[in-house]
């Protein structure tokens, strides 16, 4: 099943490096595949460099796609992830 | 006698990163020269095979990688996150399943495939604007040469077994490399290439390893064991170094080690009064350089960023993007202790080759700073946009000089939300909960303080001005510098209000002209209530002694008592007096000529 969200990017530097990698680490711990997209530009949400790629600043918005059987799990954990900020303290 | 091959001396100057001097043998870490072999296979056989030898070295780089993690020095494993994202990167789609794809479809070996595939990841990295983003190629770089090196198997040199003490020399070292120093035995290390922020001069400052960097080609000049020199203050690097630099080159090292006693003891204290009043002591500094040694020093942040410094070279006026490298730098390097950048405190003379101003005849009560500023409205805006962009990469605040009044403030604050909309508009990250402040300086400011708390975060309180202006004394004119006076009991007065005011509407206070520096001010600025003291870098262990030397209940009591006192000459007797109590040690009549 797809599940489509768009999601706003809150961290203080954007989709970085470390952000990247909570990302990726969470797309590896779920079956289903999930894809980010931003200006019409979409790449695999288990690639730390593609993401990267995207370069999302602060308040910026990506759409996520996920693909598979526990896509509405992965959603809800992607959610909370951008919620939480990263874990990042800003 | 020692018979030496016959090698010639050399000097060379990089960037210092990690202080500390040191005389040592070199030990060249030639990581780029792993040898590429550019093969095209034949059969299925071969690519399979090929294949099969790619994810090998894939694991056996993960491997490597994990262990290293492990081995992580305690004081470092803040640090590991770093080779988590090297984990991910070697795993990463871009790199493993094209550099596969290409194997299998160019029939070539996993060497040239995966060159190829960097150099692809290369491509798009370089069109990302975002500069922090845009350098994470390091990273890929620093991954595809571990491959590499497992690809070409055997034995590749590693830095775990590296004989008696040495000096690393290397074209770069990766956050990798250096976790993997033994670090008793490495004295420091010199590379080609890096910056102050690099993940290396992160680390080498974390391990309290000397290091040089960007020595350009310091691994083509140097030959292994040959005696290097290596001065980690000031960049100095000394191959073969003759009978006098090593005299000197040890005399410096003496020295260094004494300085570094001496400011660990005080500096690097809290600066907490006997009855357990902490006080916030930062430093002013007025270029990114001076960044280390306010660390050194025990500075709890930047109290003061003087920003003249980039517009007062030849080439005119400096681009939005050179003032937020900077900027960008220092709050980074700083992070997470905050930086108070002031904006520019220029006065338009200075500016004459650019915009044609005509020379005034008083500027301290010129077109200058904010008034300045305020008139060029664009030279204002490429500096404001600088500063709000630094924001999102370490914990800024921004200060306006030469207030004189509400109105300057208002006109000044409604630019800055005309800067956060375009940034807004052009998706650009900033911290939007910044602090804003300004400078208390000129008189005027004084009687409104109450007024401009309520507009403002925090005030600033720059005493050289302010004594300037309210005693109407030219400091550089001889007849009356021996009039300025910060004793003056008009001046004490003066603080007083304004930390009155700041108190009565919740806001910061910090004091950063010179008298935060003077330890004779120390007990009355302490009585008078400041929390917050910021000075030139070398005067903090000093001011922090004072502070851990007294209790805030004497303090208030100095206060009490110089705040009765109706001339400068009774409030300095009876200052000198206390401190001959307080710090018998303090050479007293060296302040009071200064």
């Amino acid at each position: 099943m797809d599940v489509v969200q768009n999601l706003k990017i809150m961290n203080k530097l954007g989709l970085h490096a470390r952000a990247a990698a909570k990302i990726v680490e969470l797309a590896n711990s779920h079956r289903s595949k999930l894809y980010l997209k931003k200006d019409g530009h979409e790449v695999d949400g288990d690639s730390i460099l593609s993401i990267l790629t995207l370069a999302c600043p602060r308040g910026s918005e990506v759409q996520a796609r996920i693909v598979g059987e526990d896509s509405e799990q992965f959603m809800l954990a992607l959610q909370d992830l951008f919620e939480r900020r990263f874990g990042e303290h800003q | 006698m020692n018979v030496r091959h016959s090698s010639t001396r050399k000097r060379l100057k990089g960037i210092a990163v990690s202080p500390g001097i040191i005389i040592g043998k070199s030990h060249l870490v030639d990581r780029s020269s792993v040898k590429i072999l550019y093969q095209y296979l034949i059969n299925d056989k071969q690519l399979h095979r090929e294949v099969e030898r790619f994810e090998a070295a894939l694991d056996k780089t993960e491997r490597q990688l994990n262990c290293l993690k492990h081995q992580l020095p305690n004081h470092v494993r803040e640090h590991a996150y770093i080779l988590d994202s090297h984990t991910m990167i070697l795993k990463d789609s871009m790199l493993k399943d094209s550099t596969i794809k290409r194997i299998l479809s160019e029939k070539i070996n996993a060497e040239w495939a995966l060159k190829k595939s960097l150099e692809e990841i290369r491509r798009v990295f370089e069109e990302i604007q975002d500069l922090y983003i845009r350098t994470r190629i390091d990273d890929v770089e620093n991954v595809c040469e571990r491959i590499l090196r497992n690809l070409a198997g055997g034995n590749q040199p590693s830095l775990a077994d590296i004989n008696g003490r040495v000096i690393i020399v290397a074209h770069d070292l990766s956050p990798a490399d250096t976790t993997e120093l033994n670090i008793s035995r490495v004295m420091g290390f010199i590379t080609n290439v890096g910056g102050r922020t690099s993940h290396t001069a992160i680390m080498a400052q974390a391990l309290e390893i000397p290091a040089v960097v960007g020595l350009e080609s310091v691994t083509a000049q140097v030959e292994e064991g040959d005696l290097l020199a290596v001065d980690g203050n000031t960049g100095e690097v000394i191959i073969n170094p003759d009978d006098n630099d090593i005299i000197l080159y040890q005399e410096r090292q003496l020295q260094y080690e004494k300085y570094k006693s001496s400011i660990a003891k005080a500096g690097l204290l809290p600066a907490e009064t006997l009855d357990g009043h902490l006080i916030t002591v930062k430093a002013n500094i007025e270029f990114l350089e001076e960044v280390a040694a306010v660390r050194d020093h025990g500075g709890e942040g930047i109290g003061l960023y003087r920003t003249e410094f980039l517009y007062l070279r030849s080439r005119g006026l400096p681009t939005e993007e050179e003032l937020f490298e900077d900027y960008r730098e220092v709050a980074e390097i700083m992070s997470p202790a905050p930086v108070t950048i002031r904006t520019l405190d220029l006065g338009g003379d200075k500016f004459a080759s650019a915009l044609e101003i005509s020379k005034e005849m008083n500027p301290a009560l010129g077109l200058r700073a904010i008034r300045f500023c305020l008139k060029e409205k664009e030279i204002f805006k490429t500096q404001l946009r600088a500063i709000y962009r630094a924001s999102a990469y370490g914990h800024v605040h921004l200060m306006f000089p030469m207030i004189s009044g509400l109105q300057e403030v208002l006109d000044a604050k409604r630019i800055l939300e005309e800067v956060k909309e375009d940034l807004d508009r052009e998706n650009i990250p900033y911290d939007p909960q910044m602090q804003v402040g300004i400078m208390i300086e000129v008189p005027s400011a004084v009687a409104l303080a109450e007024l401009l708390a309520r507009h403002v975060d925090f005030f600033s309180i720059g005493t050289n001005d302010l004594i300037q202006y309210a005693l109407a004394i030219d400091r550089v004119n001889e007849h009356v510098a021996g009039m300025y006076q910060p004793f003056h009991p008009a001046i004490l007065r003066m603080i007083q209000q304004v930390i009155d005011a700041a108190g009565k509407t919740g806001i910061g206070v910090s004091l950063c002209g010179e008298m935060a520096g003077d330890p004779l001010c120390i007990p009355i600025l302490l009585g008078l209530g400041i929390t917050e003291l910021s000075m030139n870098s070398r005067s903090i262990p000093a001011i922090k002694r004072v502070i851990r030397a007294i209790s805030m209940e004497e303090a208030k009591r100095d206060f009490q008592t110089a705040s009765m006192l109706s001339t400068t000459q009774e409030v300095k007797d009876f200052i000198s007096g206390r401190m001959r109590d307080l710090l018998p040690d303090l050479d007293i009549q060296k302040h009071l000529d200064a």
